[in-house]
This record gives structure tokens, C-alpha cells and sequence, in this order.
């Protein structure tokens, strides 16, 4: 078990059946993922990119056990999270957390902060509440909010504060795993990199690990020691950021590159030099 | 006088007067000689449950004919707010005060019957979200057909073969077979460049695209900037790109207003903005912004604090309490523009080059 990595991904794959076209024949299937294998050792952080349809949040599902992959294994600390007793599977969930995309959707707006922070721990642990208001309180302040914020409401943070709440329920049950599914890209760039710095802290202090799914290649490149390219639900191109994105291999992998706008002025001929 | 003019006959002095009606309307011979945009101290109040609250403070800008002007700054800083004003499509209530002259004719004062005429005629718009912008119950050759039926009047068939060779001009493949096709049946990039083929229809003066790449993968948007960037070149088109993202402007547009909390705090031509970054905000933009190449672990510069609330704005400079650069001066009144290159202005008393 101390040997085991974090999260092993082996041999996944997962199809989606599609509605049946006609009576008699077999429903069409679209395969989301194919084959993706990786392991991810504690206190590391693993990148995931591809473009829309590319598989990535199939695989957070799948991480998240949320959904079972068609064939293939799921390991966290070793353990298969698709063939574990519900009550195991609960005692599991508390190791591996989610952050998502969005802040607005992904806060219920008629619960206070203190009563969605706390949640993960009532649900998972049975906590008693006075714990889970102290935790909470914590939890709140490792993310940069007063404790005094527990008793408000969603709609009183701006839209990097809220995904600050989303952070502080995914810590609240000391997760070793946080999956991140493009935490940041819904924020303005000033408010991004505050809560990219918060990740990177919460890191450091927490020794967590995150699984973090993002379209942006600068973003990855600042948050993981590793980077897997989805395409079509295959892993073209696997290793360490600064390799992948100065000497890419793959064609695929080198388009992504090139398509990133850069700061070097238009190209268009009649858009010269300083006038 | 009155002798001349009343021996010009009745009939001739009529002829007169309405071909000086027809000759008023857009794309006439004089209109070339006024800069194809002209916004002069665009202020807009919209009233809200906490009174009325100022969203845009004195912003003026020109764009002459064929000119990329970009407006970039984060939400709430009312980039959005100024295309809304410029298609006439603030929200109810709204006030509005400060001239936009398209084409050197008032647009502040235009009732909605003017208005409807103009957009989708003169103004093209394309928006963020293209599954939003287009009609999920119409096929897209009707949707594209439907500008071109409503303000050139041309026949149901006619229509729908400028259509196709609208669709044709967006590169979208297999045209001939898609225009019967529904919205759904359509990629992300597919659907912009429908709704790109839609604010091109009439040949506009002016295309507004608000964030028109933001929901789309980053091959799909380099593609969809670059049809943009080569349809307005061809057309002779002005382009007012709406956008955070720096790389996108650096990439699109020659001139930049960057924004903040309503106001316009540097305007210059893009690669002089992005040299100089005259002012603190810009600044702070910049360095926040993570970038290919950072090593892992590397923290990135913030600008501290957070947008102030636009009902409760001080009444100096509105970015001096995030300012490292601060003193008593900025925060007792609203800093001057001060010209820092040519065309190219900060609102700032001290606005720098970066080192």
C-alpha cells in the first residue's frame, strides 16, 4: 500500500452509448476514452490537455468515480474505486476532491458558505457540527477568507472569491487528491493568477496533489510536473511541462503550441512595425 | 437671396431636397471625409436597486474607416457596456449622455425604428456564445437570408444564394449541403462563422465582436480570429474587438483601450501600449497573466485588493487603492489623460514606462 502511487489510471477506457438509430440494429457507441493509462505519485500534480470532446472531463468522472469506466481501472492508494463496498467507496471519497469550472454554478445560492463548506464532512464523516464549523472556519482562512463570511451567501463574493469557497469545501476533508477541472478560466486574469498563486500554496502546505484539467498550456505549465495530451480520448504526448511544450513531438501537441496567442504584434502586412 | 431661390423652380427645389435626404444616408460621398466611429464623452447611468450607478465615465475614442480598435479590461469594467451603447441596446432605463457619431450621424438620438436599420445593416455583430446568438428553431441559410431580405429587400431565392456564397466566404465546408443544416448540427467554430457570415450579410461599416472567441478551443480560435482579421482587411471593415485576452489583441487589432471601472485609462496603438504600459493597471494586467515558459512553482505577480463598486467609486483616480503607486494627489481628483507617446495616452500622474 505505501508503495502504490496516488492514482493509478490503468488501461481506461469508456464509451458512451449513443440512442438507438434504429430498431434492430445495436445502439452506436462514441468511445470518450481509449486506452489511457498514467500513474500519479503523491505530492505531485498531473496536467490534462485537449480541446473540447478530447476526453478530459470523462476522465475527471472517472477519477471522481462518478461514473465506471467501460473497461479498466481506477486505483486510488491501490484501490480499485470502481469494485469497492459503498461504504469503502464513501471512506474513499473523503482522499479525493473537486473543484470545477464554474464559480456561479457550482455553489447552491440559497445555502450559506458555512452550510456548503461544512457538507463534504457531514456527508462523509458525520461530523458533529461543532466540528464542522471549526473545520470550516479553517478552512475558509486557508483559502483567504474570514471565517465570518461562513454565514453569507454565494451572491456577496465575486467570482474569484467564490472559487475560493470551492476550494476551501474540497480541502475541508484533507484530500490528497483535489481534481480541478478548469478552476481558473472562467476568472479575469488578475483574480486568475491569485487563485493559481492559492493553489500553488495550498500545495505546498497541504502536500496535496491535483489532477488539472485545463485547455490553457500556460496554466499547466505552472501548476504540474507532468502533462498528458488528450486527443480523441487517447494520450498522444505524456511528460514533464517544460519539455513538452519547447520540444513537442507529437503534431498534435505542436498545434496546440502554435495556436497560442503570443504577444508579438499582428502579422497581417499592412499591421507593421511601432507607427 | 429670396429672388434666387424662388426662381429655382418648384419642381427642381423637390428633386433637391430629396436627393439631400438620400445623399444623408450611410456610405454617401461627403460622409468620407468624418472618421467612421466617433465616440465623445460617452457617460451611461443605469438606474439599480441602489440608485442609479455611473457604468461608463467620459469614454471617447475614434476609429477611422478599416481601423482595429480593441477594448480589453476585466468584467464589470464596461467594454461590453460601451458596444451595447454603441448598437443602441442598453438595458432599460438607461442614461445617456456624450455623442456617437457613426458615419458622422448621431446615434444617441436615433429613435428605435432608426436603430434597427442600422444594426445588422451597417454595424455586424458577432457575440461570445454562438449557440446563444443563433436561432436553434431556423436553419442557418434562413438565418443568414433574413438580414439581407430585411434591409436589401432582395427575393426569398435571391437570399438564399447570397447565403451560400456568404458561407462560401466564412470557409465553412461543404456550404452547398449546410444551409439547410440546424444550428445543433454545427461544431463551436462552425456556428461563429455562421454567425460571422450573418454580421457580414449587409456589407456593415463596422463589425462588433464581443469576446467572439472566448467559448472556443484554442486551435478553433486562432482560425476564427484569422478569417476575422482577413474578411475586414478585404472588406475595408473597422473591427472593435471586445476581448480580456491580451494575446488575441496583440494579435488582431493596431489600437487598444484598455478599461477599467468604466473608464478608458490608456488608449494607444497596440504595440506601443505593449511596450510602454503606461499605466499601473496595465501593468498589473500584464504581469499576472501566466505565460508558456514560467517554471513550475513560479508565483505570479497580483494586483492586490479588487475592483471597487461601481455605486461607491472615489472620487479620484478609481485604481488608486490597488495602486502601489499611489499618493494623496491621485485619490483628490480624476488623473488628467496624459499623453505618454504619439496617439498614445494614460489617464495617470504618473504614468511609467515598464522597465
Amino acid at each position: 500500500m505505501t508503495d502504490a502511487p496516488l492514482l493509478a489510471v490503468e488501461h481506461v477506457s469508456k464509451q458512451y452509448r449513443l440512442p438507438r438509430e434504429r430498431l434492430f440494429a445495436a445502439p452506436p457507441v462514441v468511445p470518450a476514452l481509449d486506452d489511457v493509462s498514467f500513474t500519479l505519485q503523491a505530492g505531485r500534480s498531473l496536467g490534462i490537455v485537449g480541446e473540447s470532446g478530447s476526453g478530459k472531463s470523462t476522465l475527471a468522472r472517472l477519477v471522481m468515480a462518478l461514473e465506471a469506466p467501460s473497461s479498466g481501472h481506477v486505483r486510488l492508494d491501490g484501490q480499485d474505486l470502481h469494485r469497492l463496498e459503498p461504504a469503502a467507496l464513501r471512506q474513499a471519497r473523503t482522499r479525493v476532491q473537486m473543484v470545477f469550472q464554474d464559480p456561479y454554478g457550482s455553489l447552491d445560492p440559497r445555502r450559506t458558505v458555512g452550510q456548503t463548506v461544512a457538507e463534504p464532512l457531514a456527508l462523509l464523516q458525520g461530523a458533529p457540527r461543532d466540528e464542522q464549523q471549526r473545520r470550516a472556519a479553517q478552512a475558509l482562512e486557508a483559502v483567504g477568507l474570514r471565517a465570518a463570511d461562513l454565514a453569507k451567501y454565494p451572491h456577496e463574493f465575486s467570482g474569484g472569491q467564490r472559487q475560493r469557497i470551492a476550494i476551501a469545501r474540497a480541502l475541508i476533508t484533507r484530500p490528497r487528491l483535489i481534481v480541478a477541472d478548469e478552476p481558473v478560466s472562467a476568472l479575469d486574469v488578475s483574480v486568475q493568477a491569485q487563485v493559481l498563486n492559492l493553489m500553488q500554496d495550498l500545495r505546498d502546505e497541504f502536500g496535496l496533489s491535483y489532477l488539472f484539467i485545463s485547455h490553457d498550456l500556460s496554466v499547466i505549465s505552472l501548476v504540474c510536473d507532468e502533462v498528458v495530451v488528450l486527443q480523441g480520448g487517447r494520450i498522444v504526448e505524456q511528460g514533464p511541462p517544460a519539455r513538452l511544450f519547447t520540444q513537442p513531438q507529437h503534431a498534435y501537441t505542436q498545434r496546440l503550441l502554435a495556436a497560442v496567442p503570443g504577444m508579438e504584434p499582428p502579422t497581417r502586412p499592412a499591421a507593421g512595425a511601432a507607427a | 437671396m429670396p429672388d434666387i431661390a424662388s426662381s429655382v423652380p418648384i419642381s427642381r427645389a423637390k428633386e433637391t431636397c430629396s436627393s439631400a435626404a438620400t445623399a444623408s444616408s450611410p456610405a454617401s460621398e461627403p460622409a468620407q471625409a468624418d472618421p467612421l466611429l466617433e465616440v465623445r464623452g460617452l457617460s451611461v447611468t443605469l438606474p439599480t436597486a441602489r440608485g442609479p450607478v455611473q457604468v461608463l465615465r467620459d469614454v471617447s475614442f475614434t476609429m477611422a474607416r478599416g481601423q482595429t480598435l480593441g477594448i480589453i479590461g476585466e468584467s464589470g469594467c464596461g467594454k461590453s457596456m460601451t458596444a451595447l451603447a454603441l448598437m443602441g441596446l442598453l438595458p432599460e432605463g438607461a442614461q445617456v449622455s456624450g455623442s456617437i457619431r457613426l458615419d458622422g450621424r448621431e446615434l444617441t438620438t436615433l429613435d428605435e425604428r432608426a436603430l434597427c436599420a442600422l444594426r445588422g445593416a451597417r454595424i455586424g455583430m458577432v457575440f461570445q456564445e454562438p449557440m446563444t446568438a443563433l436561432n436553434p428553431l431556423h436553419t442557418i441559410g434562413r438565418q443568414i437570408a433574413e438580414p439581407l431580405r430585411l434591409h436589401r429587400g432582395l427575393s426569398a431565392a435571391a437570399a438564399r444564394a447570397e447565403a451560400l456564397r456568404l458561407l462560401e466566404r466564412v470557409q465553412l465546408p461543404q456550404a452547398a449541403q449546410r444551409l439547410d443544416a440546424w444550428p445543433h448540427q454545427l461544431s463551436g467554430g462552425q456556428r461563429q462563422r455562421v454567425v460571422i457570415a450573418i454580421a457580414l450579410a449587409c456589407g456593415p461599416g463596422l463589425l462588433l465582436a464581443d469576446e467572439p472567441t472566448t467559448a472556443l478551443d484554442v486551435t478553433i480560435q486562432r482560425e476564427v480570429l484569422e478569417l476575422i482579421g482577413e474578411l475586414v482587411a478585404a472588406d475595408g471593415m473597422g473591427l472593435l474587438l471586445i476581448s480580456h485576452d491580451l494575446g488575441v489583441m496583440a494579435q488582431t487589432v493596431r489600437r487598444l483601450l484598455v478599461m477599467y471601472a468604466g473608464s478608458v485609462v490608456e488608449s494607444g496603438p497596440t504595440a506601443d501600449v505593449f511596450r510602454r504600459l503606461a499605466h499601473p493597471y496595465t501593468r498589473g494586467l500584464f504581469a499576472a497573466r501566466p505565460r508558456l515558459g514560467l517554471a513550475r512553482g513560479t508565483r505570479l505577480a497580483t494586483i492586490p485588493g479588487r475592483v471597487p463598486d461601481l455605486a461607491e467609486l472615489p472620487p479620484g483616480c478609481a485604481f488608486a487603492g490597488r495602486c502601489a503607486l499611489a499618493e494623496p494627489a491621485c485619490a483628490a481628483a480624476p488623473p488628467p489623460l496624459a499623453e505618454v507617446g504619439a496617439g498614445h495616452h494614460a489617464r495617470c500622474i504618473k504614468p511609467g514606462v515598464a522597465p
